[in-house]
Order: structure tokens, then sequence, then C-alpha cells
């Protein structure tokens, strides 16, 4: 039925108090933004969706994913990519084998190297395969962890801060291209961020708790 | 597939309960065991209870007030001059260069066992001891050794100096644990901003805190100390012993008689610790009410320029005892002909070596046999526990870590004697794998409480990232969460092999004599005084225990060499 992230109903409380209530739907390709300053439990909305949430929370309603309802999935089953404000890639991983490490598995090895080429050059990383992701650049790590993300086949998008590390000039690239590589696939995209810049940048509906 | 992941979700929360198994249900069923024999019920003599004849008997024994005096005494003494000396050198030196010096020898100082450590402060500080080698004839005019009771003291000082050098490190480096979480570094430059001494400023803000973070550890150091055999048997009086060496000499014993003594002995070694803890924690109100009157009364300095010196200096010396004894232990294994008072022997020669390099390696291989089994048995369910934790949120309570520390607390000898007696009467025979069982409560505590830290410290938005990248819980587990903890793995596996190649009681008496390990030998050896056989037995045990220390360091760097990331982890 309903393609796209839909968020019905759902409430998040800590230990008896009610922190967030959120009913929307996100449809392919829009981005929705969540707004407000921190520890109103934006990133606690964002663990409930992975299904992540922390036993100190509890939550109710349901999570939809193209109609699926994904509320009691395990997480590695959900197909919902998340990007944090830290790039999180694998320190004890080479540039190529986090990315081999996101890309579904089948395929040869020769295959599965090629495709990990192919991305990598997507974003102007030609040859980076080898390299230690420590030695990176920052907005290099931001797009090494982008693609990792896209290889894995996500149905959804969420972003946790995700530019917030980032420097001013930096953002903005960073930012029109995650946007522009979501569109391309018509992900849904569920953005958390306390910066009215990204919720502007994104074009979408806006949300502000607390 | 979902059938797999019901079968894991039953295995994994099986494995807390089973870990507290295997930690506790040794010491209960030893300290079960202890009872019944105390009081005069032991079937398998033919004898049934309850009596008091045991207890009578123990009572009788003319050694036991100075046994007793000398059990307090040691315990209480070594454990407040450690944490004094320690809470002093952290006081005056953290965050200076010098600390950092003593920092990086706190990992080799530390994995010393504590027989190799006794032997070599014997050989340093006797009569006919280093010391005295190297200032004979010209500073003290001795041609020969002087007739001085040092080692094996009627007082016990040796074996409280012997264990002081090796509790300074253990308590130092639970110190340093505990002083990441007690925001100590700001809470010393607001002390200062406020004109307090470096000394003072620590002792006033940051020690309470830290006191309460390394409290359990301290009771570990002063029950070991009271019931401390391997260290007694090599630096402590003879005649009579402290407590727990009579109690192992009865447990040695053939007949039936002696073996109650030694269970009502246990008993009382039991109750000494006990009661011993309890005054302990009663000089702690006190010193907490003075120091509260200290604190408000505002002084701004206290001798810190004096506590800091004589806490360097004594660690320093510490230090230096333990290195030193190593020493002379290598020229002890080379030395051909060595007369007094020359410093050095007057050759080196293979000979010792060679002529004990049978012995050494059956006893080595036995060492690593178990020390490999109940280490790799601990690993898995310490990161069983951890990972049940991780995934349902089983986490440990304040009181579960009581329960931790309980195997390191209750002391050996109050147990031991039990369970080899309920094993005996059991018809279960003494050898390697119930010796493997007994290391496993202690090697256990150890290895979970150095991996728990960095495994919960770990970012689990790696395993968020993870999983939304399509990894399973066991796939995150195997191929992101261990491979980044690798240096702390490794560390704790050597914790737990030096542990493991440190027991010399459990070995001893739930082996029944038969497992004969590099401890065990070595301190079989004290009572004969062959030099060079205890030299090189005791730097083969160093060895077993060191190595695996610096492989934790090697592998590593190695590993990870092209790894930034991960090289200072």
């Amino acid at each position: 039925m309903d393609k796209g992230l839909t968020l019905r109903d759902v409430r998040i409380s800590k230990n008896g108090t009610p922190m967030v209530a959120l009913d929307r739907h996100i449809a392919p390709g829009q981005v929705l933004s969540v707004m407000g300053p921190s520890g109103v439990g934006k990133s606690t909305l964002l663990s409930f969706v992975t299904g992540t949430l922390p036993p100190v929370f509890t939550a109710t309603g349901r999570v939809l994913l193209d109609g699926r309802d994904v509320t009691d999935v395990a997480p590695h089953q959900r197909m919902i990519g998340i990007l944090f404000q830290d790039d999180l890639l694998f320190p004890h991983l080479s540039v190529g084998e986090n990315l081999a490490f996101g890309l579904r598995p089948g395929g040869s090895r020769n295959q599965r190297r090629a495709k990990v080429d192919a991305a990598l050059a997507e974003v102007d990383l030609e040859g980076f395969a080898d390299r230690d992701p420590a030695t990176l650049s920052g907005g290099q790590k931001a797009r090494v962890a982008l693609i990792r993300m896209l290889l894995s086949d996500p149905c959804a998008l969420l972003l946790d801060e995700a530019f917030s590390r980032l420097d001013a000039a930096l953002r903005a690239q960073v930012r029109d291209l995650v946007f522009a590589r979501a569109r391309d696939r018509d992900l849904p995209v569920l953005m958390v961020t306390h910066d009215a810049e990204d919720a502007a940048a994104a074009g979408g509906a806006v949300v502000t708790l607390g | 597939m979902p059938g797999r992941i019901v079968t894991r979700r039953r295995l994994l929360p099986v494995l807390p309960a089973l870990t507290l198994v295997a930690m506790l249900g040794p010491v209960v069923a030893g300290l079960y065991g202890t009872v019944l024999p105390a009081f005069g019920h032991l079937p398998a003599a033919g004898l049934t209870g309850p009596s008091l004849e045991a207890m009578r008997g123990l009572f009788d024994w003319p050694g036991l007030p100075r046994a007793v005096t000398l059990s307090l005494t040691t315990g209480i003494t070594t454990t407040a001059i450690a944490l004094a000396i320690v809470m002093g050198l952290v006081a005056g030196w953290s965050g200076t260069a010098a600390f950092r010096v003593l920092e990086r020898a706190l990992s080799p100082l530390l994995s010393v066992p504590h027989a190799a450590a006794a032997f070599g402060l014997a050989f340093l500080i006797a009569p006919s001891g280093w010391v005295a080698r190297a200032t004979s004839p010209w500073l003290t005019g001795w041609d020969r050794p002087p007739d001085l009771l040092i080692v094996q003291d009627t007082w016990g000082l040796t074996m409280t100096a012997g264990l002081v050098i090796k509790e300074i490190p253990f308590l130092l480096l639970m110190t340093l644990a505990a002083l990441g979480q007690t925001d100590a570094v700001r809470a010393r430059t607001i002390a200062a901003s406020l004109g307090y001494g470096r000394v003072t400023g620590w002792l006033k803000c940051v020690f309470p805190r830290v006191y309460a973070q390394i409290r359990l550890p301290v009771y570990v150091v002063l029950a070991y100390g009271m019931s401390v055999v391997d260290v007694a048997v090599i630096l402590g009086p003879n005649t009579p012993p402290p407590l727990s060496v009579q109690i192992v000499r009865w447990m040695g014993e053939p007949d039936f008689a002696a073996r109650l003594l030694a269970n009502a002995g246990a008993l009382l070694q039991l109750a000494l610790v006990i009661a011993a803890l309890g005054v302990w924690r009663l000089a702690e109100r006190i010193v907490a009410w003075a120091g509260r009157r200290w604190i408000v009364a505002g002084r701004r300095f206290c001798g810190d320029r004096t506590i800091a010196a004589a806490a360097l200096g004594l660690s320093a010396t510490a230090a230096f005892a333990i290195a030193g004894g190593i020493a002379v232990l290598v020229v002890w294994s080379f030395a051909g002909f060595w007369g007094f008072p020359d410093a050095m022997p007057d050759a080196l020669t293979l000979k010792n070596w060679m002529r004990h390099a049978a012995g050494l390696g059956d006893a080595l291989t036995q060492t690593a046999v178990i020390a490999i089994s109940v280490t790799a048995a601990a690993l898995v369910l310490t990161i069983g526990c951890l990972e049940a934790e991780h995934r349902h949120g089983l986490r440990m309570t304040r009181r579960g870590m009581w329960l931790l520390y309980l195997p390191l607390i209750i002391p050996q000898t109050a147990f031991l004697p039990g369970l080899q007696t309920l094993l005996l009467n059991a018809g279960a025979d003494t050898g390697r794998a119930p010796v493997m069982l007994a290391h496993l409560v202690f090697v256990l505590p150890y290895v979970y409480l150095s991996l728990a830290d960095p495994f919960r410290a770990w970012d689990v938005r790696n395993a968020t990232v993870a999983a939304a990248l399509g990894a399973s819980p066991d796939r995150v587990l195997w191929r992101v969460r261990l491979p980044i903890l690798l240096r702390p793995l490794l560390t704790a596996t050597a914790i737990g092999l030096s542990v493991s190649v440190g027991q010399y009681l459990p070995t001893l008496l739930i082996g029944g004599g038969r497992v004969s390990t590099l401890t065990t030998e070595a301190v079989a050896l004290a009572s004969g005084g062959d030099r060079r056989a205890i030299a090189t037995y005791g730097l083969m045990q160093t060895a077993a225990a060191l190595v695996p220390f610096a492989l934790a360091l090697g592998i590593p760097a190695l590993i990870w060499r092209n790894r930034k990331g991960l090289q200072h982890g």
C-alpha cells in the first residue's frame, strides 16, 4: 500500500513521563525535519525507528515501511539506514572493507570489489579502497559513511544531527549530496537537527518538539 | 532463521547465571565442607558430629595466639601502608612526568607473581643477600654473613614488606581506573585556584571519591594479606607460622585429627577476616569524620612536599625491590661458585638451567595447559555476560559487584580445605580438572573486571550503524565489537593467565599435591634453600606471567599497524 515511512501515533515516555509524540507519513523522496533543543528526545525517536530504544524508555505506536509493519522486526532486518553526527567508520577495517561490510551479500569477490570501487568513484574518492579511515579528512569520512549506508540498499534514511560536526562550507556540500542521493533513490528521510538551516535546505515539512 | 534467534536468546541469558555458579559455587561448597569437619563431622573417617573436639584442639594449640596476631598485623599493616603510599603518590604526582614513568612500569610489576617477588626480596635483603654483598666489607666490615634473622623474622616484618611491594602496583592500577570516573583533574584545578597545595587539595577533594571506588579492591588486599600462604612460607616466620600456613601444614598431615584441626582453623581464619573487615570499616568512619573536620578547617597546606617526596621515594623503592629481586634471581640462576661477600659470582654457567630443564619443562606444560584452559573459559563466560547485558539489558547491580569480589575477599584458606574434603568425600579424584575449576573462581573476577569497562565504554552507535547495514547481533559481535576491542581483550587474557600462573593454594590443595605447576614447585623449594634451583623456577614462573603481557602489548600494535584509529585505544 502506502510507499514511504509512516510513524503511526508514536509516543515515547521515560519512567512514565511523556517525551515525544508524533504521527506522520513521509513519502518517498521527501524529508521530514524534526527540530528542537537537545535533550528533548529527538535521538530517542530515531532509536525507536531503528529498533534500538534503550530499556529505560517505553514506546507505543507503529513504524511502517512501505506499508510493512517493522515495529517488532529486529534492527538488522528493518532496512532502515542511519547517519550520525560522527562518521562511525569501523576503525579496524579499511575504507573498502567498511563499504563491503555495508554491501548486501551476494556476487563474486571481484564483482563486490567492483561495486565498492564504483561507489567510491561516484563520490570522487577513486583509489581510496585500501586507505585507513582514520587518515581521511572530515568531508571524505562523511562521504564514505554515506555510500556505506547506501550500499546496504535501505528503504528509508534517518539523519541524527548528521551534519553538525562539519564546518560551514563542508556542511552545505555534504548536505546537498545526501539529499540528492536520497531523492535519486526515492528514499523517505527523517532528519533530526537543532539547526534551522538544515531544515530549510531539506525543503520538506518541519516538526518542532519540546 | 527465526528459530535460530530463539535458541540464541535462550543460551545467552543463561551465561550470567552460569558465571555466578562457576565463581561462587566452589566458594559456597567449600565453606559448607569446612563447617562440617570443623565441628567434628567427617564420615569418611567414621566421625559423626557435631562435637567441639576440633575447636578445642585448635584453641589448645600453643602457637594459636601468635599465629592469630601475625595474621591480623600483617594484613592490616600491609593494607594501611600500601594504601597510604599509593594515595600519597597519586596526590603528589599524578599528571607529572615522574608519574608517567611509574605508570609505564605498572603492568610488568603487577604481573610478577607474588612468590617470585618474595624470593627476589629474600635474595636481596637476607644477611647473605645482594644488598649485604654490595656493601661488604667496605661499608659494613662483614666478611661473612651476619647472624641476623631478617627473612622469616618473628614479627613478620619482611613478609609485610614483601606484600606491600606487590600490593602497591595493584592498588595503583585500581586507583588509576577510579580516577577516570571522579572528575579528578577539574576538582584539583578548582582546589588549586582556591589556594590549596597539590597534596592537600587532592586529599580533600578527590580522595573521598576515589576511595569510594576502590573500597572493594582495598578489602581484597586486606583479606589477602591476612590469609596469604605462598609469601608467608617464603618470607614469614616459622615457629609458629601465620594461621594460614599452619592450616596448610595440618592439611598435609596424614591423620584425620590434623584435618579436623585444619578445618577448625579455616573457620577461625574466616572469622578473623570478617572481624578485620569490620574494624577497617569502623576506621573508615572515623577517618571520614576526622577528615570532614580537617576539610572545613580550611588549611591550604599540610606537609605537601614531605608527603609527596616520601610517597615517591617509597613507591620507587618498592618498584626497585621487585625489579632488583628479579635481577638477583637472574644472576643466581646462572651463578657458578658465589662466595660472600663477592658482589658477583666467580663464573656464569648454564649448568643450573640444564640440571632443571626437564622439571621446568614439565611444570611449564602443566602451568600453561591449566592457565590457557581456565582463561579461555573465563573469557567465554565474561563476553557472554557482557553481551547478554548489551542485548537484553541484564545489567549488573551494585550488589552484583559485591558478588564479583566475594571470591577475592573470602580467604582461600577458609574454603579450599573444605572443598578438598568435599571432593574426597564425594569420591571425586583430585587432579587437573578440579584444579582448573578452582582456578576459574579467581581468574573469572579479574578477567571480568578488566574487560567490563572497555566493553561498556564502546560506542553502541557502532552497533546501531552495523545493524542498520543489515548485520545480525552475532555478526556485530564477531566482526565489529570484538576486533575493535582486541587490545582490552588481550589485556584481559594476559591478566587471566598471570592470575592462574600465580595460584598456589588451589593448585596444592585441590590438586592433592599431584598437580605440579611452576608456582607449587618454586614454593616447595623454599625450605630447601637451594638458591640456584629457586632462581630458575622463580624466573620461569615470572616469565610465564610476563610474556602474555608483552604479547598483549605487541600483537595489537602489529595487527593494527595500518589502523591509526586503534593505535592508542
